[in-house]
């Protein structure tokens, strides 16, 4: 083994702290967020909340749940999470297997018509009238169906099928007198297990943050998914996101000292509000690191 | 003519073979035909008079009317070079670093350490564009914002950046840079797990120190890669995400922030002007896609690394 020059051991370190500096750089508006949101409103208006909670207090967690609207935005956003992944799983998966036997006759063609429409669109309005037309507005299938499949997570899977996938085990169990529907759900299925566990994250974040989709086809305020809910408490400040802090009736009667504070109270409510819709997705992505780090290394590599 | 036939008999029954395989495709296919290919259908909006009532087939033929009336306004070029300047500021500030970042990673021995830099690095990209949007909007705000504590702090002044239509585009390639630097270095990073770990072993016999390595082995190695992200960045230059200059602007700032995107949006579904803003959206495609063809094939040129 050829020992380290001085000089490549300095460069390491040198290395190690830049990188380390600049992850704690990235990570400070997150840790931010979670510190002023368990501390004293008043210190934080102050500037007082720097590096750790001052006054510790759970008070917003406390508003915000009991926001209804929230929980109503929550239940709607996992109801289109499941069922949108699901499908979006099933048919990335049936269709990329199904593309990954690109000896069959008309597969190349089918991928030319795939791949094309990731540079090529109709664009915003004609998919929009066409939805529309089709009678999905203000229902949960606007949610789901437009985006059902990614030609981009399909290539990657269909990528993944042909590189990792062993042909000649497909072929020794069609031998065995399996169908090609009992390969792909006995064999090439379970063997993609890292690229269904990196699908599933991807498709289940898009939709966890899905807001381009409620913005223009949901007016029903009881279908609104989270992030719809979200911009309207975070961006919008609306009068009943006031009335999350506090009832502002009250306030305005007891003058303007009142009123003062529930405006303070909802603008630190913000960062609990902040939390409470983050916190399931960014618990589960480091779980799933190993996987989706595997999956993109093998199915970008073009195939 | 019975050599044709023969092969003919033997793709059918090859098909009929794998009948299964097709059926397993069907649905893909048809979603592709229907949401994909239903609303190019669509795009001939842009050359009618679109009438709700009438449908596209019945609505009448304008021809390019919509086309010439974009192109007389000169509100769409301002539109045109606002989104050119978010995209390609984005493109030269955003784009080196996560090359940069992949290439520091990849000289980080493995490790509990390092796997924590990964993931931290990539939590941004899992935040919603809506609570991007509104931690910017918090921590920028000028009175209770925790920038403008700091500045105040230093002995400046309090400044409204929401507001000011200077610092939109900052504030968008900035933010873009933190949610996206750690997430979009996994594919170099990936490219970076493939070298061959021999050519590392033969330089360093020679001498080479561990800069020349990276200079001379690391970054040739990932080139391919980097080629094909350009290509498919600048092929986009065009395309500037709805979401987050939708949630981020507001009418003081929309000089510098009203891009094709939201224009579209806002003559199309909020205005109803649906021809007009299915000519501007046909467009933005045609655009998009020449200049793909021309980038991918200056690239196929220059470097022999081309997406077809």
């Amino acid at each position: 083994m050829i020992q380290d020059t001085k000089a490549d051991r300095i460069f390491g370190i040198v290395n190690g702290v830049i990188l380390t500096l600049l992850t704690l750089l990235i990570a400070y508006p997150l840790y931010f967020v979670v510190i002023a949101s368990v501390s004293d409103y008043i210190a934080i208006n102050s500037g007082r909340v720097v590096l750790w909670p001052v006054g510790l207090n759970f008070d917003s967690y406390q508003y915000v749940l009991e926001y209804n609207a929230i929980w109503n935005g929550y239940g709607n956003t996992i109801i289109i999470t499941l069922l949108g992944t699901s499908l979006n799983l099933a048919l990335t998966f049936t269709g990329a297997y199904a593309l990954s036997k690109s000896r069959l006759p008309g597969m190349r063609q089918c991928m030319l018509l795939i791949t094309f429409t990731m540079f090529f669109s109709g664009g915003l309005i004609p998919t929009y009238i066409m939805v529309s037309n089709m009678g999905m507005r203000n229902t949960i299938w606007a949610m789901i169906l437009p985006g059902a499949v990614s030609a981009y997570n399909l290539i990657l899977v269909r990528n993944y099928y042909q590189k990792n996938i062993p042909a000649e085990l497909l072929q020794a169990a069609m031998i065995d007198g399996c169908d090609d529907i009992r390969v792909f759900l006995s064999i090439a299925l379970p063997l993609s297990a890292p690229m269904l566990a990196t699908m599933a994250l991807f498709y289940g974040v898009g939709h966890w943050n899905q807001f381009f989709e409620a913005l223009i086809y949901l007016s029903d305020r009881k279908m609104y998914p989270l992030q719809q809910v979200l911009r309207e408490i975070l961006l919008i400040n609306s009068e009943g996101t006031l009335n999350m802090a506090g009832n502002t009736s009250t306030a305005m009667a007891e003058g303007s000292e009142a009123l003062a504070e529930i405006i303070n109270r909802a603008e630190t409510m913000k960062y609990a509000v902040i939390i409470v819709a983050s916190l399931p997705v960014l618990c589960v992505y480091p779980f799933l690191q190993r996987y989706f780090m595997k999956g993109m290394l093998v199915g970008s590599i073009k195939g | 003519m019975t050599t044709s036939r023969r092969g003919r008999g033997a793709v059918l029954a090859l098909m009929r073979k794998h009948y299964q395989i097709y059926l397993l495709l069907l649905p893909t296919l048809i979603y592709f035909l229907i949401f994909k290919y239903g609303p190019m259908y669509g795009l001939q909006m842009a050359f009618r008079n679109y009438n709700t009532g009438l449908g596209i087939w019945n609505s009448p033929w304008v021809g390019l009317k919509y086309f010439k009336r974009i192109l007389s306004r000169p509100y769409f070029y301002q539109i045109l070079s606002n989104t050119l300047t978010i995209s390609l500021t984005s493109l030269i500030a955003g784009f080196p670093l996560p090359i940069l970042f992949s290439l520091m990673l990849n000289e980080m021995r493995g490790g509990t350490w390092k796997k924590s830099i990964q993931t931290i690095t990539y939590a941004p990209h899992f935040i919603s564009t809506v609570v991007l949007a509104a931690m910017i909007t918090i921590f920028l705000s000028p009175s209770s914002g925790i920038v403008n504590k700091a500045i105040e702090a230093l002995g400046g002044k309090a400044v409204n950046f929401m507001m000011r239509p200077e610092c939109f585009v900052p504030i968008y390639v900035i933010s873009g840079i933190w949610q996206g630097l750690g997430w979009n270095a996994i594919i170099y990073v990936a490219a970076l797990a493939s070298v061959d770990p021999a050519l590392h072993e033969s330089a360093m016999i020679d001498g080479a120190s561990r800069l020349q390595r990276i200079l001379h082995i690391n970054l040739p190695c990932i080139l391919p890669t980097v080629i094909i992200m350009l290509i498919l960045q600048t092929g986009s230059l065009l395309n500037v995400g709805f979401e987050k200059v939708f949630l981020l602007s507001n009418d003081a700032v929309l000089e510098t922030s009203e891009v094709i995107s939201t224009y579209t949006y806002r003559i199309g579904i909020a205005g109803a002007q649906f021809s007009q803003s299915a000519a501007i959206g046909l467009f933005n495609s045609v655009v998009q896609f020449i200049m793909l063809v021309i980038v991918n094939t200056l690239a196929r040129r220059l470097s022999e690394t081309s997406l077809w």
